[in-house]
């Protein structure tokens, strides 16, 4: 059983991402969108964690980089830059979604 | 896939009511079935007809609207939410005598159980909110 983790708050607002990050089991997916995607920047104590989540899939909203002014390359690699078609079919392809919000 | 989409936010004020309609939108057009959006806590604020946004704002209400219409979308919004937050259909405008109602095309109001069905009936159930 995979599941689909949705995060939606920054990692320096909530604690909401380490809490995802603590139940992501191997063969999961982690997507950050709205404010989440600031725990896919480059060179912060969360970036540390998703490297350490082995087994784990990460990727990020790429509109919701965009509106925030967060360039691509600003993103870690291996954290895959998605759209909205693309996240519909996250939901699809894993078995259930966990919204943490 | 038959998606369920719950959204617990309200229009204008956070993100979750944009994200769920980009979602519910990508998730139409890619073929999948939305058998239920459920608007629930302040998301039933986004099924209000009277609101409106300046010219050059999108008109949240009326993008939920049209996309409804567009794919025969079941909108449901909560009643005992709805109830608390003024958001009233010509049933409830009666039961409850109130002298207008602001129901926003498309959007129907129910109980809870809706919920539940959509939890129960969908292959996968979305939230959006706080």
């Amino acid at each position: 059983m995979s599941t689909l983790h949705t995060v939606n708050k920054s990692p320096f607002e909530k604690s909401s991402m380490d809490s995802c990050l603590a139940y992501a089991k191997q063969g999961s997916a982690v997507l950050m969108y709205e404010d989440g995607i600031y725990g896919a920047i480059k060179g912060t104590a969360i970036a540390d964690k998703i490297a350490a989540a082995s087994g784990v899939s990460f990727y990020v909203l790429g509109p919701d980089l965009k509106a925030r002014g967060v360039a691509e390359d600003k993103v870690v690699d291996g954290i895959e830059i998605v759209d909205y078609p693309k996240f519909v079919a996250l939901a699809a392809e894993n078995d259930k979604v966990q919204a943490w919000v | 896939m038959k998606f369920a989409i719950q959204v617990n936010e309200g229009p204008y004020q956070h993100q979750a009511t944009d994200s769920a309609y980009q979602f519910t939108k990508a998730a139409l057009e890619g073929g999948h079935e939305v058998m239920r959006v459920f608007f629930y806590h302040d998301g039933v604020n986004n099924g209000t007809k009277l609101t409106t946004p300046p010219q050059d704002d999108r008109n949240i209400v009326n993008r939920w609207s049209e996309l409804a219409k567009k794919y025969d979308l079941d909108m449901v919004v909560c009643v005992a939410a709805a109830q608390r937050r003024g958001i009233v259909d010509e049933g409830e405008m009666q039961r409850n005598g109130k002298d207008a109602e602001n129901i926003a095309d498309n959007f129907r109001i129910s109980g809870l159980g809706q919920l539940v069905e959509a939890g129960i009936q969908s292959e996968r159930l979305v939230v959006f909110g706080d």
